[in-house]
C-alpha cells in the first residue's frame, strides 16, 4: 500500500516507522532537514515542500496512494491537505487535529472537508484519561462498538485479595473475559486455572460496569474517586475537565496562565478552576491537593508533568497521571511513582493504525509494548467465525487469539462456547503481535 | 462616517443636538394621537376638549418643527440625550393638559409636572386629593401617559439603551436571555415592535379578563373605562387608578385577577415572548426569574405571617390576598393598593418597605434597582466568601448559564450603591424642607416618600401613602420628586452623563 504521510513531526515520524517495513511511504514536509533526518533513519521517500500545495502532493503522486495521513502540527492545514488530497485521487484521507472544534463538524457529515477520518488527538487524550481516573487499578482503557464493550488493562496491586486467585475463583462476572495476562514482559493466554499474582498486568474485554466491579474487587480499599485535580489547562487539560463534567464530576483544574484560566473558568462551569502555578507548594497545600483522589498532570511539557505528579504523590494523592509526549518515558515515569502515563501519541497511533490494516479494523488498542492488540472486526461473510459456533472455530485459529466480546445489534452477547456468530456481529478479540496477520485475514 | 456627523456638529458642542432633537420631535409628532382620542373621551363624557385638542395642536407644531433638524448618525452621546430629553419633553407635554383643564389640585404647574412625570416614569405617585373633581378624560389620559411610559421604557432599552453602556443597558446584553434580543429578530427594530406587541395583547388580555369578570357577576362595579385605564396602568407596572380606593374600590376577583397583570408587567418581556411561542423552560430556567418568584413568595410569607400575627384581617383568603397583592403591586413598582396599608403593623410596613428595593425583571416596564441587579450582588457575594477559602480561584459569575463580565459586575455594584446614596440623600432632603418650611412629617414616611419617587414605585407610607397624596409636600420637595423619578426611571447614568463637561466637549 502506498502512504503518504504530510508531516514529519513526532506523530509524522512515528507513523511512518511504523508503517516503512511494510508499506511504501512517501513523507512529505516543509522543513528540508526534517525529511533528511527521517530518510537516515528509515526507508521513506522523501518530499520537501508544503503540503497544501497541489504541486507538492502531485509530486508525491498521491493521486496513487491508497492512504493519506496529515500529521502536521497546524489543525487547518492537516484539513486541506485532506480536501486536496481528495480532489487529487480516492486516497483514504485521515486528518490529525488538536482542537475538537473540527471533529464536531466532520462528526455531522462524516466527509466534511474531503476527510474521512478525522483523529482529535487531544480529545482521544482526553477520553483515555477520563477512563483511567474512573478506575482506580487500571493502566489502560479503551472503549470498543460505541462503548458499548471495554478493554482495560489492570494492576494487580501488592496485597490484593485476587492475588492468588485462579481466574475460575476471580472472574464472578458474567460479561467479563480475561482476555491476556501481562507477566515479566511475557504474555500469557489465560485458562482457568492460571493464578493471577501480584504485579501483573490483566487485561479484560467486557462491558464498562463489569470492568468497575472488577476493578473495586482488585482494589476493595477504594472507592470511585470523588476528588479529581486537573493540573494544566490546556485543550487535553480542558477537554478532561470537561468530559469528567459530563460524568458529573467536580474537578479543579490549575492553570497558570491569568487569561486562559479566565476561559476556562467560563467555560467550565462546575469545575473550579484556579490560577496558580501548579508546581507552588504553598498553593498545593491550601487547596490540600494530597487528599484529591487522582491528579491528572497535562502541562506543557513532560518534565513538568513528572514534577507536578510527582509532589502530588509525595502529599498523598492516592494516584497519579501524567500525560507523556515522549513515548520512550511511559516505563521511565511508571518506574518512579507515577501510576499510570498517557502518551498522546501512542492514542493517536491506535487510531491510525487500524487503518493501515490489511482489512480495517473497526478499532483498535495496543496492548504496553506494542505485544498485542485488541481489535473489533465486522463479522462478514468470509469470516472464520460466521454461522460457526465459537468452539469450534477456535480450532482453526492460531494461539494467542482471545474473543473477548461480541455484539449483535447494539446488544452484548457474553462468549461461550456454543455461541455461534452472524455476520454483522461485532467482535471484540485479543492477539498476539506475533499472529496479528494471520488472524487478521481469517476473521 | 466623521463625515456625515460633522454636519450636525458644532466646533463646541461634540454632540449631534439636531439629531437628538428631530427624534424627539418626532415623539411629539406622536404624542397627538392619544391626545386627539382624549378629547375624543372628553366630548363624550361632557368635558371640555379644549385642552386635550391644544395641546394636541402645541405638540404637533413643535415636533413638526424640531423633526425638520437635518438627522446626522446615531452614537452613544446622542442616545443619552435622547433618553433624558424623550421622558422630560413627554412629562412637560403631559402636564399641559391638566393646567389647562384647570380642575383641582392639578392645576398649579408644579401640581400638574408631578402627575404628568409620575405618569410617564410609571412611577403611580399622585398629587390629586379630589379624584371627582376630574373628569374621565383627565383619568384616562393619566392613564395613557403611564401606558406610554412603560411602551417607552420597553422599545428604548431595546433599541437605544441595548447601545449604549448604560448599567440597565449591559445588563440587557448580558443577561442571556436578552441577548436572545439582539436573536429574536435580526433588526432592533423589529424586535422592538415584537416587544410591543407582547405589551399590547397582555393589555388586551387584562382588559378582556376584568369584562370578562364582570360579565360572569364578579366584578359589579367594573366599568369597561375601569378595565382599560386599570390595563393602562397595571402591565405598565406604574400604577395610577381613576378611583380613589385603587383596587380597593373592587371586589376580591378583580384584585386576584389583577395581580398576575402586575407580575408579567414585571417579568422579561423576551422571555414571556418565548412563553407565547410555547417554550416556557426559558422562563423557568432563567436564574433571575426564580429570585424575582422567590422573593414574590418569601416576602409576601413574611408580610401575611406579620398579618397573622397582629391579627389584621380574620380568615386566610384576605390575608393572602392582601399581602400577595401589597407585595406584587410595591415589589413590581405598580403601586396599586387594595386596603389602606398605613393601618398594618410596622413589621407588615417594613416587609413593603424593603419590596420596594428590589423591583421586577431587567427587560420589563418595572422600575426600581430590578431582580436581575441584586442577583448579581449576591451571586458576587457568594464569590467573594469562595474565594476567602480558594484565592486563586477563578470564578465567573453566570446567570443561566451565561458569564457576566467582571466590568458589568463592577458597574451593578455602582449602580447599586448610587441609588442607595441618591435614595438617602434625597431622603435628607425631604425631612430638612420639610422642617424648613413648617410641614410635619416622620422619618419613616420621608424613607417611603423617597423611595416610592425616585424607585417610581408610587404610594409610599404615611399622608403619602396609598390613599393619601403627595401634594402635602413643600413645593421644592415636588420638584425633587419631578426631578428625581425622571432621574430613576431613565436609571440615573443618562443624567449623570449629561452632566459631565466631557460629554459635551471632547
Amino acid at each position: 500500500m502506498r502512504v503518504v504521510i504530510v508531516g514529519a513531526g513526532e506523530v509524522g515520524s512515528n507513523i511512518a516507522e511504523s508503517l516503512a517495513q511494510t508499506h511504501d511511504v512517501v513523507v512529505v514536509d516543509r522543513d528540508p532537514e526534517m525529511v533528511d533526518a527521517l530518510t537516515y533513519s528509515h526507508d521513506v521517500l522523501p518530499i520537501q515542500g508544503d503540503g497544501t500545495d497541489v504541486d507538492t502532493l502531485e509530486e508525491a503522486d498521491v493521486g496513487d496512494a491508497e492512504m493519506v495521513i496529515a500529521s502536521t502540527d497546524d489543525d487547518e492545514t492537516n484539513i486541506v491537505t485532506c480536501g486536496a488530497a481528495n480532489v487529487l485521487g480516492d486516497a483514504f484521507t485521515i486528518a490529525r487535529t488538536k482542537s475538537p472544534k473540527y471533529l464536531k463538524a466532520w462528526e455531522r457529515g462524516r466527509h466534511a472537508f474531503g476527510v474521512d477520518f478525522m483523529v482529535c488527538t487531544d480529545l482521544l487524550t482526553a477520553e483515555a484519561i477520563v477512563g483511567l481516573a474512573g478506575l482506580p487499578t487500571a493502566q489502560d482503557v479503551d472503549t470498543f462498538v460505541d462503548g458499548l464493550v471495554q478493554m482495560t488493562e489492570f494492576k494487580i496491586p501488592e496485597g490484593s485479595p485476587v492475588a492468588g486467585q485462579t481466574v475460575a475463583e476471580a472472574d464472578k462476572f458474567d460479561s467479563l473475559t480475561f482476555a491476556g495476562i501481562l507477566r515479566a514482559d511475557e504474555i500469557i493466554i489465560p485458562s482457568g486455572t492460571t493464578r493471577l499474582r501480584a504485579g501483573d498486568d490483566v487485561v479484560a474485554i467486557g462491558s464498562p460496569d463489569s470492568m468497575r466491579q472488577f476493578s473495586s474487587a482488585i482494589a476493595p480499599q477504594e472507592d470511585g474517586p470523588q476528588d479529581i485535580v486537573i493540573v494544566g489547562g490546556g485543550e487535553i487539560g480542558y477537554q478532561t475537565a470537561r468530559l469528567l463534567e459530563e460524568r458529573g464530576f467536580t474537578p479543579r483544574l490549575i492553570e497558570q496562565d491569568e487569561e486562559r484560566a479566565r476561559w476556562l473558568a467560563e467555560k467550565l462551569p462546575k469545575t473550579t478552576v484556579l490560577n496558580s502555578d501548579a508546581t507552588d507548594q504553598e498553593l498545593l497545600e491550601r487547596e490540600n491537593i494530597g487528599l484529591a483522589d487522582v491528579v491528572v498532570a497535562a502541562l506543557e511539557n513532560d518534565q513538568q508533568n513528572l514534577l507536578a505528579t510527582l509532589l502530588a504523590k509525595r502529599m498523598g494523592t492516592d494516584r497519579a497521571i501524567a500525560v507523556v509526549d515522549t513515548g520512550d518515558f511511559s516505563d521511565l515515569f511508571e518506574a518512579v511513582g507515577i501510576d499510570v502515563a498517557v502518551s498522546p501519541r501512542k492514542v493517536t497511533a491506535e487510531e491510525i493504525t487500524r487503518f493501515t490494516r490489511a482489512r480495517r479494523a473497526e478499532n483498535v488498542a495496543i496492548i504496553e509494548g506494542d505485544q498485542a492488540e485488541v481489535l473489533e472486526f465486522e463479522i462478514d461473510a468470509e469470516s472464520l467465525l460466521v454461522d460457526r459456533p465459537i468452539q469450534e472455530s477456535a480450532a482453526d485459529f492460531p494461539e494467542g487469539v482471545v474473543i473477548g466480546a461480541i455484539t449483535r445489534d447494539g446488544e452484548r452477547i457474553t462468549p461461550r462456547g456454543d455461541t455461534v456468530v452472524r455476520k454483522g456481529d461485532h467482535v471484540v478479540v485479543f492477539a498476539e503481535t506475533a499472529v496479528l496477520e494471520t488472524v487478521t485475514e481469517q476473521l | 462616517m466623521s463625515r456625515d456627523r460633522a454636519g450636525g456638529l458644532d466646533r463646541n458642542v461634540r454632540v449631534d443636538w439636531r439629531t437628538c432633537l428631530s427624534l424627539v420631535g418626532a415623539v411629539m409628532v406622536a404624542l397627538a394621537a392619544p391626545l386627539v382620542v382624549t378629547a375624543g373621551v372628553a366630548v363624550a363624557s361632557g368635558d371640555s376638549a379644549i385642552p386635550f385638542l391644544s395641546t394636541a395642536g402645541l405638540t404637533f407644531a413643535v415636533g413638526f418643527a424640531f423633526s425638520r433638524y437635518e438627522r446626522g448618525n446615531m452614537g452613544a452621546r446622542e442616545g443619552y440625550l435622547i433618553v433624558a430629553l424623550t421622558w422630560l419633553v413627554i412629562a412637560l407635554v403631559g402636564a399641559v393638559p391638566f393646567v389647562l383643564a384647570g380642575n383641582g389640585t392639578l392645576s398649579t404647574p408644579v401640581n400638574a409636572l408631578f402627575e404628568s412625570t409620575s405618569g410617564v416614569t410609571t412611577t403611580g405617585a399622585t398629587v390629586v386629593q379630589d379624584f371627582d373633581a376630574h373628569g374621565p378624560a383627565v383619568h384616562l389620559w393619566r392613564a395613557i401617559l403611564q401606558w406610554i411610559g412603560g411602551l417607552g421604557i420597553l422599545v428604548i432599552a431595546v433599541a437605544v439603551l441595548s447601545q449604549l453602556s448604560v448599567g440597565g443597558a449591559q445588563l440587557m446584553e448580558t443577561e442571556s436571555q436578552t441577548q436572545d434580543v439582539n436573536k429574536l429578530t435580526p433588526s432592533i427594530e423589529q424586535t422592538a415592535r415584537l416587544l410591543g406587541w407582547v405589551y399590547a395583547a397582555l393589555t388586551g388580555l387584562m382588559v378582556g379578563s376584568w369584562l370578562l369578570l364582570g360579565a360572569l357577576g364578579l366584578a359589579p362595579n367594573v366599568t369597561p373605562f375601569d378595565a382599560v385605564t386599570h390595563a393602562f396602568t397595571a402591565v405598565s407596572t406604574a400604577g395610577f387608578s381613576p378611583r380613589a380606593g385603587s383596587l380597593g374600590a373592587f371586589s376580591p376577583a378583580v384584585q386576584w385577577v389583577t395581580i398576575p397583570f402586575m407580575f408579567f408587567g414585571a417579568t422579561n418581556f423576551v422571555l414571556l415572548y418565548y412563553l407565547t411561542q410555547g417554550d416556557p423552560s426559558r422562563l423557568l430556567d432563567s436564574d433571575e426569574f426564580r429570585f424575582y418568584l422567590g422573593v414574590v413568595l418569601g416576602l409576601t410569607g413574611l408580610t401575611a405571617g406579620f398579618l397573622v400575627t397582629s391579627s389584621e384581617f380574620s380568615g386566610v383568603e384576605p390575608t393572602v390576598r392582601h399581602s400577595l397583592f401589597q407585595v406584587v403591586s410595591i415589589l413590581t413598582t405598580t403601586g396599586y393598593a387594595t386596603v389602606d396599608f398605613n393601618g398594618w403593623s410596622p413589621a407588615a410596613k417594613h416587609m413593603l418597605f424593603l419590596a420596594m428595593f428590589s423591583g421586577g425583571m431587567a427587560g420589563s416596564t418595572t422600575c426600581s434597582i430590578k431582580t436581575l441587579r441584586w442577583v448579581v450582588v449576591v451571586k458576587s457575594f457568594r464569590r467573594d466568601l469562595f474565594t476567602e477559602i480558594h484565592p486563586d480561584a477563578i470564578r465567573p459569575i453566570r446567570l443561566s448559564g451565561q458569564v457576566v463580565d467582571e466590568s458589568v459586575v463592577r458597574d451593578i455594584y455602582a449602580y447599586v450603591l448610587l441609588s442607595i446614596v441618591v435614595f438617602v440623600l434625597l431622603t435628607v432632603f425631604v425631612v430638612t424642607d420639610a422642617a424648613r418650611a413648617g410641614v410635619g412629617i416622620n422619618e419613616f414616611d420621608a424613607l417611603g416618600a423617597a423611595a416610592a419617587t425616585f424607585l417610581n414605585i408610587g404610594p409610599a407610607f404615611g399622608d403619602a401613602g396609598p390613599y393619601g397624596d403627595y401634594a402635602f409636600f413643600p413645593r421644592t420637595t415636588r420638584v425633587a420628586f419631578i426631578v428625581l423619578m425622571w432621574v430613576g426611571r431613565i436609571e440615573i447614568v443618562p443624567v449623570l452623563v449629561l452632566l459631565t463637561p466631557a460629554y459635551w466637549r471632547s
